[in-house]
């Protein structure tokens, strides 16, 4: 499908038969009732899957989707049909359920004229799809994988791998004309590891991938990384002590542990409910929310990131939006919907994750920029506290502002020095005021491997977070010691 | 609804025969739905879907792959099946895979009372519903100020699943949820939501919009004004939700693929006490109108009624065929799919027997601990055990709930939690397919300030 992949507008257009003047007419018929906007966004996506356990690639799976879904909007009213049979009739149809959302007709609108396609960034254009690899070459690294997690230590008991990789291509053509088309490439290994001494048994986990091809794993040897991190990770839970409890200081290390960005902030920052004043950051750009040392972005923009987009799914640009500038609230994370109900612009945040959803404000790469601080010296700094450096999932209540996020590998701070290994914890705070407890920030900015998955109102999508090392002054930690 | 077309999946089958593969399974899933949502009384969303998909499993011998689509057409079809065949060539064969020996399939599908003959509520209807609902909760009180809305769900699925063994089933479900999620502020501005649901498989079995409404507006108002405790060891006691999600926990380490790829608290468990001897969990596939019911699990074995955990003892994992033949143990009809996804494992209607206390009872024994009714967050660590979760609720001292907490965690490790679950209130309700009675733990950590 070489050609797809430079022009996926034309894909479209020949695979379903379609040309413009039937995108032209589904919108008018979206647009039959009093609408202030509709949209079409169609999707093709291909995904293949393998996964070893017990030494053995025994499952092997493949998905192949299609469908296109239709959306009106009238004031803050959203109407969304979808079909996963593409033709001129079900499209119809799907526009003349999602236009029911629209009050009756008084208004003349003049006809959808599809215009040229709108040009997208260029973040992951590849030589060859995720998808063009030999299923022997995909087993065989994950075979490589199994055995250099066993050679890491006697303990290490059993290795899961899996790897995933899927090809989507969309084009979203809109009631102003506008056509947006992209392809979007999606890779992700996987390598999780169990360790065993006696009855103590300990998970490791680590991976990573984001828009980029095979090769990428063998460059500096991911791979390996990626399976010594999960090995070592599991290894040294096995002598983890039990985690503190209460309120203490915590140095969080580079990278994943940005995962503090997107849940006590990020989406507290998502226009929805900012307009709908839902949220505990409602109302209050331009007021201090973190300390000086903390700004706050972002960027769907960065080359190959599992965050990215060329365009969003509304077909706008992603951009690189300032959310806090030195501890003071800057801006919301908008799509078209929210940002015209807000006057604002839209910031190329409107996603979803697939033609069966109606799009919405998410994060796309969310990440803290660097300081002055070297990690040594913030570490040093610590008298008594924990230095966390790799967490599983979090979650937030928007409207109370408290979140949490859990580590799955940390460490006790003594005089000083990072000292033993503690049990997994869930660290929980309020999200509009535990950036103001930053007091240090570290010069060592680092991206996630490329894991991260972020879910809303029942939606899934791929999303980035980062960090350099920070101190916070102040937090929960969910341990079991007092 | 359409019907599935009846000469479609012994073709499939019949084409990765040709196609060289020696079992094959086929499901098709075909589903319907509406939502609608409102908020502050008006009209806010409108979404309609409909979608069929074909799922695939092949073996070429003791090597399988699975696969997935949603194109119909019969000569997309065949080269589908031809790829998906070729691919299970490409497996490493474990000769632990394969169907279910074929006198495990079921035979008798019973009617299990699982669809509503009004189907999908139209949209008008659908949307009085969730306005009811909202507006009971809306006008419960001035202090609540804001809504995320009310939403109204009916959906309908059909699924068939057949394999070369010569099991074919089908079943249907019909689904409705309202469920409405008002804001509550005080007077310094600060916010809390309060959230309430009821769902069913039967549209009348819903609980009326008003009390769904109201349930939500002091689920919220009694939030208002939470702080923060001091860290300290106190007995915890989980509302049915919250109990429900440590029912999730267990059973999610005790199916048979956390078992056997040593990622569960529960290995070498079988027999023995793992929980109080209070305590007593079923898994019943069978109950009608079940949210969690289904004729047939996700290989084609039976489902039924048996006891998981009896008096605090561990009586049976829950198991696929898969797994099953890795522990040596028997299928207990857990099986659960996804279309075009390898068999998994999931409990059915799983549920904590109920106790003898009520619930103010049980809060009443309380002499200073916490009445948790919110979680949230990911800090369950299946293959430890180890439990670190952010928690909201109420504050007891003397029994009696004096104010509202947050901000705080509970922790401790799953196998010492049930075992020491204290006491367990009646007050059972079936809310989702998995559900438990108000529960004490006799102590954790909570952490604070």
């Amino acid at each position: 499908m070489a050609d797809e992949l430079v022009t996926p507008e034309k894909f479209f257009l020949s695979r379903f038969g379609m040309n413009e003047n039937a995108l032209e007419r589904t919108l008018g018929s979206a647009l039959q009732r009093k609408a202030d906007y509709a949209d079409l966004y169609f999707e093709y996506r291909a995904a293949e899957g393998l996964s070893l356990e017990e030494s053995i690639v025994n499952h092997t799976s493949k998905s192949v989707s299609q469908g296109v879904g239709v959306r009106v909007c009238a004031e803050d009213r959203t109407g969304y049909a979808y079909s996963d049979e593409v033709t001129v009739d079900r499209m119809r149809l799907a526009a003349e359920t999602a236009c029911a959302i629209a009050d009756s007709r008084s208004d003349y609108r003049p006809a959808v004229q599809v215009g040229q396609p709108v040009r997208r960034h260029t973040l992951y254009e590849l030589d060859s799809t995720p998808l063009d690899v030999p299923l022997e070459e995909r087993a065989q690294l994950l075979k490589r994988i199994d055995e250099v997690a066993r050679s890491f230590d006697p303990r290490i008991r059993n290795v899961m791998a899996s790897f995933a990789a899927e090809l989507k291509l969309v084009m979203i053509v809109n009631s102003e004309g506008q056509l947006a088309a992209d392809v979007q490439p999606l890779s992700r290994l996987n390598v999780s590891v169990i360790a065993e001494e006696g009855k103590n048994r300990q998970i490791g986990v680590y991976g990573g991938g984001g828009r980029v091809d095979w090769r990428y794993f063998f460059e500096q040897e991911r791979w390996k990384e990626f399976t010594l991190r999960a090995a070592r990770q599991a290894i040294v839970n096995l002598d983890a002590v039990e985690a503190p409890a209460g309120e203490m200081v915590v140095v969080l290390g580079p990278g994943w542990p940005g995962i503090l960005l997107h849940e006590a902030v990020g989406h507290g920052l998502e226009g929805d409910f900012n307009r709908k004043g839902v949220s505990a950051f409602a109302n209050r750009i331009g007021q201090q929310v973190a300390s000086t040392l903390c700004t706050v972005v972002d960027d769907g923009t960065l080359p190959n990131r599992r965050g990215s987009l060329n365009v969003d799914d509304e077909g706008t640009p992603t951009s690189r939006t300032v959310l806090i500038e030195k501890g003071i609230l800057r801006g919301y994370l908008q799509d078209r919907l929210n940002a015209r109900l807000m006057k604002m612009a839209p910031t190329g945040n409107g996603r979803r994750e697939s033609f069966a959803h109606a799009p919405m404000p998410r994060m796309t790469n969310t990440f803290m920029l660097p300081g002055d601080s070297t990690p040594e010296e913030i570490i040093r700094s610590v008298k008594r506290g924990l230095y966390a450096v790799s967490f599983g999932g979090g979650q937030v209540d928007i409207t109370n502002g408290k979140f949490v996020f859990s580590a799955s590998e940390a460490y006790l701070i003594e005089d000083g020095a990072v000292t033993r290994p503690v049990k997994g914890a869930t660290l929980i705070g309020n999200g509009p005021d535990v950036l103001t407890r930053v007091s240090m920030v570290g010069n060592d900015l680092a991206l996630d491997s490329g894991i991260g998955t972020c879910g809303k109102d029942g939606q899934s999508v791929p999303v980035g977070v980062g960090l350099p090392t920070i101190r916070i002054d102040g937090i929960t930690v969910g341990g079991t010691r007092a | 609804m359409d019907q599935f077309d009846q000469a479609l999946a012994p073709w499939v089958v019949d084409q990765a025969r040709r196609h060289g593969a020696s079992a094959v399974e086929v499901m098709l899933v075909s589903a319907e739905s509406i939502t609608v949502g409102v908020r502050l009384g008006e009209v806010e969303k409108l979404k309609s879907s409909r979608e069929r998909r074909l799922g695939l499993r092949v073996f070429v011998d003791h090597a399988s792959a699975n696969a997935s689509t949603a194109e119909f057409e019969r000569a997309s079809l065949d080269q589908f099946i031809q790829n998906t065949v070729t691919m299970a060539r490409l497996t490493a064969p474990d000769p632990f895979s394969g169907l279910p020996e074929p006198d495990r399939q079921a035979r008798d599908l019973c009617d299990l009372e699982l669809t509503d003959s009004r189907g999908i509520i139209a949209a008008d209807e659908a949307l009085k519903l969730a306005r009811a609902a909202e507006k009971a909760a809306l006008g419960a009180d001035p202090r609540i100020r804001n809504s995320e809305g009310g939403d109204f769900h009916s959906g309908f699925y059909s699924v068939l699943f057949a394999n070369s063994n010569g099991f074919v089933g089908e079943y249907s479900a019909s689904s409705y949820n309202l469920a409405v999620a008002p804001i509550a502020q005080s007077d310094d501005g600060r916010m809390q939501q309060g959230y309430w649901y009821s769902a069913g498989r039967h549209f009348h079995t819903l609980d009326d919009p008003e009390s769904i409404g109201k349930t939500a507006a002091h689920r919220a108002l009694r939030r208002l004004g939470a702080r923060k405790i001091k860290t300290t060891r106190a007995p915890v006691v989980f509302d049915p939700d919250m109990a429900a999600s440590l029912l999730r926990a267990f059973a999610g380490a005790a199916s048979g693929p956390s078992v056997y790829k040593g990622a569960s608290f529960l290995i070498g468990q079988l027999g023995h006490q793992v929980m109080s001897a209070n305590v007593t969990i079923h898994d019943d596939g069978r109950m009608l109108g079940g949210l969690g019911s289904r004729p047939f699990d996700g290989e084609g074995l039976p489902t039924n009624r048996k006891i998981v955990v009896e008096k605090g003892v561990l009586k049976t994992y829950l198991l696929d065929c898969y797994s099953a033949r890795k522990l040596k143990l028997e299928p207990t009809g857990n099986a659960s799919r996804g279309v075009g996804e390898a068999p998994g494992v999931s409990p059915t209607n799983f549920y904590l027997e109920p106790g003898p206390y009520t619930p103010e009872q049980v809060i009443g024994s309380v002499k200073r601990g916490l009445y948790v009714t919110e979680l949230i967050g990911f800090g369950v660590n299946s293959v430890t055990g180890d439990y670190s979760r952010g928690a909201g609720g109420l504050w007891i001292e003397d029994g009696q709930l004096v104010f509202p907490v947050q901000e705080i965690t509970i922790a401790g490790n799953l196998k010492e939690m049930f075992m020491s679950i204290e006491m367990i209130a009646n007050d059972l309700r079936w809310r989702s397919a998995i559900v438990a009675p108000t529960i004490k733990i006799s102590e954790m950590m909570i952490a604070g300030e």
